[in-house]
């Protein structure tokens, strides 16, 4: 891949992280991401995915190891977490606003870029609802347009789809993929699901639990773009199929 | 707009109904048991009483109210600035809290003496003392929990783009508080009066602007009953003012998002 090329933008060596309660989450993380992947971290839960996630941004210490970020990448991550972790007394608006009022942008300043985002994710209707009068989907969309409204370079999502019923995660799976398309960010993004990371990912990390541990590091081939007619491609079967077959070994 | 539905006019009517029986049952048991005035008064003797001495009453009502709207004042400013102090750091909590705690379970009437003792030239500042010492708790305490009941998540985040502590004071903890800080604001309203009447009770009768417990106690003394009862339920009636004033504050700053405002969809 032409990306492959040039240095990581995020390079994990040797990483362990221990609770102060004496649970083990990660045993020794060695891993490089080249600026423009878009890498899962799939696993089932306890296997440490959330924790790598918060390492990498810088939200919790490592016990061991080193977490190593690309040139002035830091202040250039997007965070989007399980639930959509809205203001809920603030408007759509205002909350996609927030990272770069605490940046220190004026409202007028950034008006236009505002606007630009909640377009991108289809919520330029939705600019004065509150967070309580939107669905599940809708919510979580304010959640990523709050974290691309910065321009990052770097998007750590952590099982954002999670909670969203099927039709819903599969709309949401598609314009991901557009917006890294024209935009080009890095991803790491954390699942659970072998046909969501399939779907999404030109590589995939396996990790297994207690404690966490890289398993397996897998390319994937599918070529872009990819939209819903994949999702019945005998090419996208197979290769859920075998990633299907590496978690079953690995568990049993 | 809101329709008027069998729900609501239950609602009113219910209680009435209540209200009606039980000052009938009230007048039946005074004019048949032949108690007199200066024991019970008939529900019409103390709304003869109401309309009589009202004006005067509502003079001293004013006095006591006075009280204990300085004195909910007083809580909010340093209730608030209290609680904000508290958030800011963990050791400061635990160390200072604890005489908060004091403070609140300490009787007002056993302290509302030394109090009156203190300053005693100026009876309104110690009337306020002791009605604020009341009223300060709640605020302190919810709006505390408040402060710190901030989502982690949320947190997390404005910790990543690099938030100064003001600005995440500013933009995440006060908003998360502030349904906190309102549902102490509404026990407090209530406790301010109750603090400043019990206050007004110790301070005892004396000059001619007293509050409204004063004029109870001397009624009691004069064994003028109905306006004792009279007095009462201006007190009530100024309660439940409070309470009300309080809540629809409430509705108008977090009605648009909060939880306990918002129609359940269902």
């Amino acid at each position: 891949m032409a990306e492959g090329a040039g240095a990581p933008i995020v390079a994990l060596s040797g990483l362990r992280k221990r609770f102060d309660r004496g649970v083990e989450a990660l045993a020794g993380i060695d891993l490089a991401v080249s600026s423009g992947a878009f890498l899962s971290v799939l696993g089932p839960s306890g296997c440490g995915k959330s924790t790598l996630l918060r390492l990498i941004a810088g939200l919790t210490p490592p016990s061991r190891g080193e977490v190593r970020l690309g040139d002035d990448l830091w202040r250039r991550i997007g965070f989007v977490f399980q639930e959509p972790t809205l203001m809920p007394w603030a408007t759509v608006w205002d909350n996609v606003y927030l990272p770069l009022r605490l940046a220190g942008h004026s409202r007028a300043a950034v008006a236009g870029r505002i606007a630009a985002t909640l377009a991108s994710l289809g919520l330029g209707e939705f600019e004065q609802a509150y967070p309580h009068q939107l669905s599940g989907g809708m919510r979580m969309r304010v959640s990523i347009a709050r974290a691309l409204v910065t321009e990052p370079r770097l998007l750590l999502l952590d099982e954002p789809f999670a909670a969203l019923d099927e039709f819903t995660r599969f709309k949401l799976n598609e314009d991901l993929l557009r917006l890294w398309q024209q935009q080009r960010w890095t991803v790491i993004f954390v699942t659970h699901s072998v046909f969501e990371a399939v779907f999404l990912s030109n590589r995939i990390v396996l990790m297994t639990p207690r404690p966490g541990r890289i398993l397996a590091d897998l390319a994937i081939d599918l070529p872009y773009p990819r939209d819903s007619a994949l999702r019945t491609a005998p090419d996208y079967a197979d290769q859920c199929r075998r990633l299907s077959q590496r978690l079953n070994e690995a568990m049993a | 707009m809101t329709a008027i539905t069998p729900e609501r006019v239950l609602r009113i009517a219910a209680p009435l109904g209540v209200g009606v029986l039980f000052l009938f049952g009230w007048h039946e048991l005074v004019t048949r048991l032949a108690i007199p005035p200066y024991v019970l008064p008939g529900p019409l003797l103390v709304a003869e009483a109401l309309w009589r001495d009202g004006p005067s009453l509502l003079g001293s009502l004013l006095i006591t109210l006075r009280v204990t709207l300085a004195a909910l004042a007083a809580a909010v400013i340093f209730g608030g600035a209290l609680a904000v102090l508290l958030s800011q750091s963990r050791l400061l909590e635990i160390s200072v809290f604890p005489y908060a705690v004091i403070l609140q379970v300490t009787p007002i009437v056993a302290i509302a003496p030394l109090i009156i003792i203190w300053c005693k030239d100026d009876v309104f500042l110690a009337l306020l003392i002791c009605a604020w010492i009341v009223a300060f708790f709640p605020i302190v305490a919810n709006t505390t929990l408040g402060l710190n009941s901030a989502d982690r998540n949320l947190v997390d985040l404005f910790r990543l783009y690099g938030a100064s502590r003001w600005q995440t004071l500013r933009y995440l903890r006060m908003p998360s508080a502030l349904p906190y800080f309102l549902a102490g604001l509404r026990i407090s309203g209530g406790l301010a009066l109750i603090g400043a009447v019990v206050a007004e009770f110790v301070a005892g009768t004396g000059g001619a602007n007293t509050g409204l417990a004063s004029r109870i106690v001397e009624s009691g003394y004069r064994l003028q009953i109905d306006r004792q009862f009279a007095a009462l339920i201006l007190l009530a009636a100024t309660g439940i003012a409070i309470f009300a004033a309080l809540s629809w504050l409430s509705r108008r700053l977090i009605g648009h998002w909060h939880e306990s405002a918002l129609p359940r969809q269902d």
